[in-house]
């Protein structure tokens, strides 16, 4: 048995090195499903903005399949163009910006099905590890029976799951603000 | 519908820092109030991202010669594996890496530290694990460098590292140290993982069979990404 390498902080001086930015839209390749934009402000316990946050995301493609060896699911399809997996920076306002698809259902180990939702790891300096969240859709009726969300009997921590849509518009645009600390602090998961 | 995957191993009590380490300021406005909600793991934290097709762009393993000039200060061999808990390696997963240069800069628009940078001296790396879980990079030694937590603090030397793994519960970033550095003892970050032992597993080892006679000198650091759990994916 080996023992695990601790975590240890992004600290503040990454973006030379880990800035992607064509990592922030998960479309460039043109998948099917329907484009979304994401939006948010990464906040601290002052309400001051996270200017040196790095965010990054996973998800299923359209089908809710997710581009992994290990996804067991047989009647869904890898599709080449989309690969899932996402990167940005926040900026001076603490700000970031993800492109992607709206994610699809998948089985749950019950044979439930989950609600759509996307994985966000959160690193900045201040964090001796990274902060794991998900974004839901809060116009989807499936969250009603997600066996995740439902688990959160606090409907105000539960709302801080929910991405709300800004527009009518298309693309859809969705705003996800994620507050470190304090009041309205996002629900943060220990994975 | 197929067998579904196994979840990952949490880790064991002191084996990671907190969010809360009041030692390291900026751990005071940035670390939760309240209790992460626990998640048995479902499809999404036990996949996760692949690079193993180069699409990350390609290895950057030689930081010393960016382009024509060489970059200063004391050459380094890093080698090491990364392997699972169980001793597998993992392989083909992204290493990313950065680091200031040897007089302890980085190169970087907000780094305000009254030190030179080295115009042959980018500091970043990346590299996908070969088969047998192993990477190899070539740099310089970086430099410490003074810091605002506290009245004349200083970051012992390190180079910080990013790694995937297999799954979006395997990812970690940390960061490298150096044997016998003295600054170690009182930095708040490294300290900032309760259990000595796993503490120590982020300095790597001097091994005089990496180095390079007459050229560099080589340092081991291994690191390990978490192993399965028995238990399989919760709801």
């Amino acid at each position: 048995m080996h023992a695990g390498t601790p975590s240890q902080t992004i600290g503040p001086f990454f973006h030379f090195a880990l800035d992607q930015p064509d990592w922030s839209d998960l479309t460039t390749n043109a998948p099917p499903g329907e484009r979304i934009v994401i939006v948010g402000q990464v906040l601290d316990g002052d309400r001051a903005p996270v200017d040196d946050a790095l965010l990054e995301v996973w998800q299923a493609n359209a089908e809710g399949k997710y581009d992994h060896l290990e996804d067991p699911q047989t009647d869904k399809r890898v599709d080449p163009r989309f690969r899932g997996f996402g990167r940005a920076l926040t900026d001076a306002q603490g700000r970031y910006r993800f492109t992607t698809i709206r994610p699809g259902r998948f089985l749950g180990r019950n044979g439930a099905l989950l609600a759509p939702h996307i994985n966000v790891a959160i690193f900045a300096r201040g964090l001796l590890k990274q902060l794991v969240t998900r974004i839901y859709f809060a116009d989807e009726p499936a969250n009603k029976t997600d066996p995740v969300l439902t688990e959160i009997a606090d409907s105000t921590a539960r709302r801080t799951l929910l991405a709300l849509r800004h527009n009518a518009g298309s693309p859809a645009a969705y705003g996800f603000d994620i507050v470190l600390q304090g009041a309205n602090e996002t629900v943060f998961f220990d994975i | 519908m197929t067998r579904q995957p196994l979840a990952y191993a949490r880790p064991r009590p002191g084996a990671q820092p907190p969010y809360l380490h009041p030692d390291y300021c900026s751990t005071a406005k940035r670390a939760p109030a309240q209790a992460l909600v626990p998640l048995q793991h479902t499809l999404s934290e036990v996949t996760g991202p692949s690079f193993s097709s180069g699409w990350a762009g390609p290895d950057i393993v030689d930081l010393t010669r960016p382009d024509k000039g060489e970059a200063l200060g004391q050459r380094i061999i890093v080698v090491g594996r990364v392997l699972d808990e169980d001793g597998r390696p993992v392989r083909k997963t992204l290493v990313e890496l950065w680091q200031c240069n040897a007089a302890g800069r980085y190169r970087h628009p907000t780094d305000q530290h009254d030190a030179p940078l080295d115009p042959n001296f980018t500091g970043i790396g990346r590299a996908l694990t070969t088969d047998e879980g192993e990477y190899r990079f070539l740099t310089i030694k970086p430099g410490a460098y003074p810091w605002k937590n506290t009245h004349n603090a200083w970051r012992p030397s390190h180079i910080h590292y990013s790694i995937f793994g297999p799954a979006f519960a395997t990812r970690l970033i940390t960061q490298m140290y150096f044997p016998g550095d003295p600054l170690l003892a009182d930095d708040p970050i490294f300290n900032s993982v309760p259990d000595t032992a796993a503490r120590d597993r982020l300095i790597a080892h001097h091994d005089p069979n990496l180095s390079e006679a007459e050229y560099a000198l080589g340092y081991r650091f291994d690191i390990v990404l978490r192993g399965r759990a028995a238990t399989p994916l919760g709801p």
